[in-house]
């Protein structure tokens, strides 16, 4: 008996120590790329980094003031179209998405999440750009709304369903209308979720290159529509990182700084909102 | 020769139970006639699909009254309330047919709306279910604010509801509190206050206490005597001690059909059918 006891908490140990490390393992090219990210970046950083536009080839300093703007217009371009659709298709397969219509969407949704980014880059080139004669960031957030639409539609629909239907029989019960129990009770408890979900897929949209390479494109300066030709900071690293001049790498580190604290402050902000919400 | 015996014992143990069931038992005699049917089923039929679970149900409502349903599980006792107040046709592919009459009118006639329905006939559910992100004061509110309409003293509502549902003294500090932070006794009291507060003529009951311990039942039970005076009440229930102690009349559901109907003391010491006797006494359900 004491001997297998013995062996239990050898095996106890070892498998615990074996969860640790994998977390370790795990947790490690997460902690290496932030801090390689920051500890490249951060030398680049500085007011003009913020305020400036890109100086020609040869001259140091510039910034990239316009592809940070640039960047949060098309998403939030991209939010604009793709949050609404996704959450209400999201809602549409948790109410009525017991029918053939509502398997065909779900299965869709899958097959589109599963989709190559730059797929739906060629897509929205093909349908919108191509047709316009014109490079925009209308045609990026496009493609970038592709990409959010099937985690928003996923993740509203899961989440809904994980509510209990007593609270809408007690809404119900109360004389609220079904489409007020729906919004006002459904998916306003399921809110928290939903806005984790979208903010990964934001967040996700917010660091893609290839969609934009040939629908936003680049540009040099600022755009002053959305109508035509746009920076957005992936695509900066892309051509600054490709390119070779080393203070455009230097440039490039720190665009990918600015990139990851964007996104960082997006999702906490989301969660502050949402919890603000809640109380 | 033992199922007499047992009834018996059934009703030892009812006038054990308090001297104020006896006092209420004889009152009720003289009460159940004068208040007229506030509601009313005629040849209420209901169907899941194509299983039909009532078939056929003839029963009044009686205003200030408490009427218990009884009766072993799936005998359409959940379905009949909920057909009371159109929450039936909430499930996909049910229906109804037959008429469930509202102060003499059709609440399943053409152009009724089932929100209005709802409205007039409050309902409490068997496992609490208040709303998690409002809070306690919101949650008495929640009838007013998801319809998004106005009231000219919400603090009042919330008081006078709280109040009927004995619950104010627990809650009158902690009312921004989430209603999902109490204890599941108190938030069945908290969803009492929630249909309270929309003042409605009939409350339905689904099985209110079979989620509560012992002493939350006493609590909710005590509650249900008091708002007979001013409601009609229709109580679901498993448990028949529970309707001897809170029902003035009772109706026993076998298989979709309404068995007997008549003052609970009736139906529990001297039920006229067969059944009705089998299923009290503990024979079969």
């Amino acid at each position: 008996m004491r001997e297998r006891f013995g062996l239990r908490r050898f095996v106890d140990r070892v498998v615990r120590g074996a969860c640790l490390l994998a977390t370790v393992l795990a947790l490690l090219p997460l902690v290496s790329v932030l801090a390689f990210v920051v500890v490249r970046g951060i030398g680049g950083l500085s007011v003009a980094f913020f305020t400036g536009l890109p100086k020609p080839v040869g001259e140091p300093g510039g910034g990239m003031a316009h592809a940070i703007v640039g960047s949060l217009e098309i998403v939030g371009l991209a939010c604009l179209f793709g949050i609404p659709a996704g959450v209400l298709a999201g809602i549409h397969l948790a109410e009525f998405g017991g029918t053939r219509f509502g398997r065909f969407v779900r299965f869709s949704a899958d097959v589109l999440s599963g989709v190559p980014s730059i797929v739906v880059g060629l897509f929205v080139y093909a349908l919108v750009v191509a047709r316009a004669q014109r490079f925009s960031a209308y045609a990026g957030a496009l493609a970038l709304a592709i990409l959010m639409l099937p985690t928003i539609t996923r993740s509203t629909e899961e989440l809904l369903r994980l509510v209990p239907e007593s609270l809408r029989e007690a809404a119900l019960g109360l004389g609220v209308p079904p489409w007020r129990a729906t919004l006002r009770v459904m998916l306003r408890t399921a809110l928290p979720g939903i806005a984790t979900g979208v903010m990964l897929a934001v967040a996700r949209a917010m660091g893609e290159s290839a969609p934009l390479l040939f629908t936003a494109l680049n540009n040099r300066g600022w755009a002053r529509t959305p109508n035509e030709p746009t920076a957005s900071l992936p695509v900066n690293i892309y051509t600054y990182a490709t390119s070779p001049y080393t203070d455009w790498h230097q440039q490039a580190w720190a665009a990918a700084l600015v990139l990851v604290t964007l996104v960082l402050c997006l999702s906490i902000v989301a969660r502050v909102l949402v919890r603000r919400g809640a109380g | 020769m033992s199922e007499r015996a047992s009834v018996v014992r059934l009703r030892d143990a009812m006038s054990e139970s308090g001297d104020d069931v006896q006092v209420a038992s004889r009152s009720r005699s003289e009460k159940v006639e004068p208040h007229a049917a506030k509601m009313r089923t005629v040849g209420l039929r209901a169907f899941y699909g194509d299983v039909e679970v009532l078939k056929g149900i003839d029963l009044p409502i009686v205003d200030r009254q408490v009427t218990a349903v009884i009766g072993p599980s799936g005998c359409g006792k959940s379905t009949f309330v909920r057909s009371l107040n159109r929450l039936h046709e909430v499930v996909p592919g049910a229906r109804i047919s037959g008429q469930v009459l509202l102060d003499e009118q059709d609440v399943y006639a053409r152009g009724v709306d089932p929100v209005r329905v709802r409205r007039r006939v409050g309902m409490l559910f068997q496992k609490p279910n208040p709303f998690p992100t409002l809070s306690i004061r919101d949650n008495v509110l929640a009838g007013v604010l998801l319809n998004g309409l106005a009231v000219a003293d919400p603090d009042a509502v919330v008081e006078k509801a709280l109040r009927q549902a004995a619950l104010w003294d627990e809650v009158k500090d902690v009312l921004g509190r989430s209603g999902t932070s109490l204890s599941g006794g108190q938030q069945q009291r908290l969803c009492m206050a929630r249909a309270l507060a929309l003042e409605p003529e009939v409350l339905l009951m689904d099985e209110p206490c079979s989620a509560l311990d012992p002493i939350a039942t006493a609590r909710v039970e005590e509650l249900i005597h008091e708002l007979r005076q001013s409601y009609a009440i229709v109580v679901v229930t498993h448990n028949m001690q529970q309707a001897a102690r809170v029902a003035n009349l009772t109706a026993f559901f076998y298989m979709g059909e309404l068995v007997e109907y008549d003052r609970t003391d009736v139906v529990f010491t001297r039920p006229k059918e067969r059944r009705t006797e089998d299923y009290i006494t503990g024979r079969f359900g």
